[in-house]
């Protein structure tokens, strides 16, 4: 009733390809801003900050790369953890060795060389597909945590490979609460989000897709395969990079090289399935659910013991827990193997038509 | 940067040779799909090639656009010889092609699919598109008039939001048209367009196919296997491929259905 399109009338292209065509979607999304921009920031307690809301948004912008590589281009891979530490400790290695350097120009030189290793380890995509590129980028995942194990220089010659990340200071303003952190980290999201939604809204993106769909065809239009192949390998792990630096300077603080294992890129791979392969929302989805269902459900579990007085021990809170998890992921694949985003798109539809069936 | 379609009012005069393939051969490993196959190709003309099943028909289109490569013979396009094909270069001197078994990109809108035929008109890189500047985004909207018309051209107005997925199959060959069509192809290859359609879908595309080649002057190069439809404008010519030779003769007692 309230989510209806009728009488906005598009009367140029450039009205007709905005990103949100609909003015109840702008009005959502700017109110979101506004919620996300200045009442959290307000409201919000230090535990919300750093335990919830930032590793949120690092993780939507991980599987925002992957989703690229993977959702949009069609190419499977299992390195985002990979291109994740080559962002954090080159960032840090860039503070270390350069001091004069800005920060974000760190972050933005982590995520440089995230692109240019995941350019490296993108060249079999030119000649396997599927699973078997997935065998390949997980050489990668296995190849650079051994760097960074191995070769002292990157965690500065420290015994266990643990770094800590450097304070952040933006224009002569240390950020060292979690607030500051979390607005920094929602800025980037932000603005690379946006990036990427233009992107894929253009020729980049087209190719990218007509590469996933239909890559003989793709060819026959003239779109150039190793080019576009590695231009996605590239910006996929740019973002991927660009997360792993805010992973380590405004999340974690200290991070081990451990930190980074296949573990990691598992996460965001289930992050991109549940959310919505080839959405960008869905990035945002899929993190949410991953990151604060467990915390939901470690509140409803808490909630529950004590208001029925059961004694639940912690080990058996935490299998429960881990149980429903588990349960959750399987009850939406099979309901919508397309994702969270596409449940979001099918109840947008109905929204339309609600609560009149004509 | 001129996009519009450059429309001609009628149809065209038969040109001079404009693609020529000599003595091609092409072989996967012990099979022998074209065996020294010779023709040309004249600017403006509806070609048709026909044979029987495989005669190496659908291979001759992959050999002309650099998908598969001959192990034998020459191809001249445009004056411009080559052994050897290459999907980009074929398309960059103005080659688009449809395929037997629809190829569109699946999961894109109707409108996607035709936007990325014009891929190589799009000049802007995928900075100034992240940042959505002023040229990434004029070049869009031109982009997106050119695409409008062949919509129009193809009348498919009400499906340029569908994913193509969804679309019914003759709906679907006819997208693929458009996509072709995007690139302003001076030739134009259509692997069996009228294959699996009814009369009415049938009756449609051989309308799009000659309108294309009157109003634009495309060259078409086509497989088609239903000789009833045929190839009935006065620049139809067949092609004849077996195996082993190929022949050219004017259609001489093709009742002429022209819709």
């Amino acid at each position: 009733m309230f989510y209806r399109e009728s009488g906005q009338f598009k009367s140029s292209y450039a009205e007709d390809q905005q990103i949100f065509p609909i003015r109840q979607d702008r009005i959502g999304i700017a109110a979101l801003l506004v919620l996300a921009f200045v009442v959290v920031p307000l409201t919000a307690d230090q535990y919300w900050f750093s335990a919830i809301l930032t590793p949120f948004l690092i993780f939507s912008l991980a599987a925002l790369g992957l989703n690229i590589l993977t959702g949009y281009a069609g190419q499977l891979s299992l390195g985002t953890a990979a291109f994740m530490a080559i962002g954090a400790f080159m960032a840090y290695n860039v503070e270390l060795r350069l001091p004069w350097m800005p920060i974000l120009g760190s972050f933005a030189i982590g995520g440089l060389c995230a692109a240019a290793v995941g350019v490296v380890f993108g060249l079999p995509s030119l000649r396997i597909k599927g699973f078997y590129l997935a065998v390949a980028t997980l050489a990668c995942q296995f190849f650079v945590l051994w760097a960074i194990n191995r070769i002292g220089w990157f965690s500065n010659n420290s015994s266990s490979g643990v770094i800590t990340a450097q304070k952040i200071v933006i224009a002569g303003y240390t950020l060292d609460t979690p607030a500051a952190k979390y607005l920094l980290t929602l800025a980037i999201v932000t603005l690379m989000s946006l990036a990427a939604k233009n992107l894929m809204r253009s020729e980049t993106g087209r190719a990218f897709m007509a590469v996933r769909d239909m890559d003989v065809a793709a060819e026959v239009v003239g779109i150039r395969m190793m080019h576009t192949k590695l231009l996605a390998f590239a910006i996929s792990s740019f973002y991927c990079g660009v997360a792993g630096a805010l992973f380590a300077f405004c999340y974690l603080g200290t991070v081990e090289p451990e930190a980074f294992n296949l573990d990691l890129s598992f996460r965001v791979l289930f992050m991109i399935i549940i959310g919505g392969v080839g959405s960008i929302l869905g990035c945002y989805l899929g993190s949410a659910f991953i990151i604060l269902l467990p915390i939901l459900l470690n509140l409803v579990a808490g909630g529950v013991s004590h208001t029925f007085g059961v004694e639940i021990n912690h080990a058996s809170l935490s299998n429960i827990e881990l149980i429903v998890f588990g349960s959750l992921i399987i009850f939406f694949l099979i309901v919508e193997p397309h994702g969270l985003a596409r449940l979001w798109q099918i109840a947008k539809e109905k929204l339309r038509l609600w609560p009149f069936p004509h | 940067m001129s996009v519009e379609l450059h429309a001609h009012p009628r149809a065209h005069r038969i040109g001079e040779v404009i693609l020529s393939v000599e003595n091609v051969s092409l072989a996967f490993g012990g099979v022998k799909a074209i065996t020294d196959i010779s023709f040309d190709v004249r600017e403006h003309e509806v070609r048709a090639i026909i044979g029987p099943n495989g005669a190496g028909k659908s291979s001759m289109l992959n050999v002309i656009n650099g998908v598969y490569h001959p192990q034998h013979g020459r191809i001249t396009l445009k004056g411009r010889t080559f052994t050897d094909m290459h999907p980009h270069r074929a398309a960059s001197m103005g080659i688009a092609r449809t395929f037997q078994n629809i190829a569109l990109f699946k999961g894109m809108s109707v409108l996607d699919n035709i936007m990325t035929g014009r891929n190589l008109k799009m000049k802007t890189n995928f900075l100034q598109q992240a940042l959505w500047v002023g040229p990434a985004r004029r070049e869009e909207t031109e982009q997106r008039r050119a695409v409008e018309q062949i919509i129009d051209f193809l009348e498919i107005q009400h499906i340029r939001k569908t994913p193509v997925g969804r679309l019914p199959y003759g709906l679907q060959k006819r997208v693929e048209l458009g996509r072709a069509l995007a690139a302003e192809p001076e030739l134009l290859l259509l692997d069996e367009p009228m294959a699996g359609m009814n009369v009415e879908e049938k009756q449609d595309m051989c309308r799009f196919i000659l309108d294309v080649n009157d109003h634009y002057g495309t060259t078409i190069v086509l497989i088609e296997h239903d000789m009833g439809w045929s190839w009935t404008s006065r620049t139809a010519w067949w092609c004849s491929i077996t195996a082993r030779r190929s022949a050219t003769a004017r259609p001489t007692r093709c009742a002429p259905t022209r819709p």
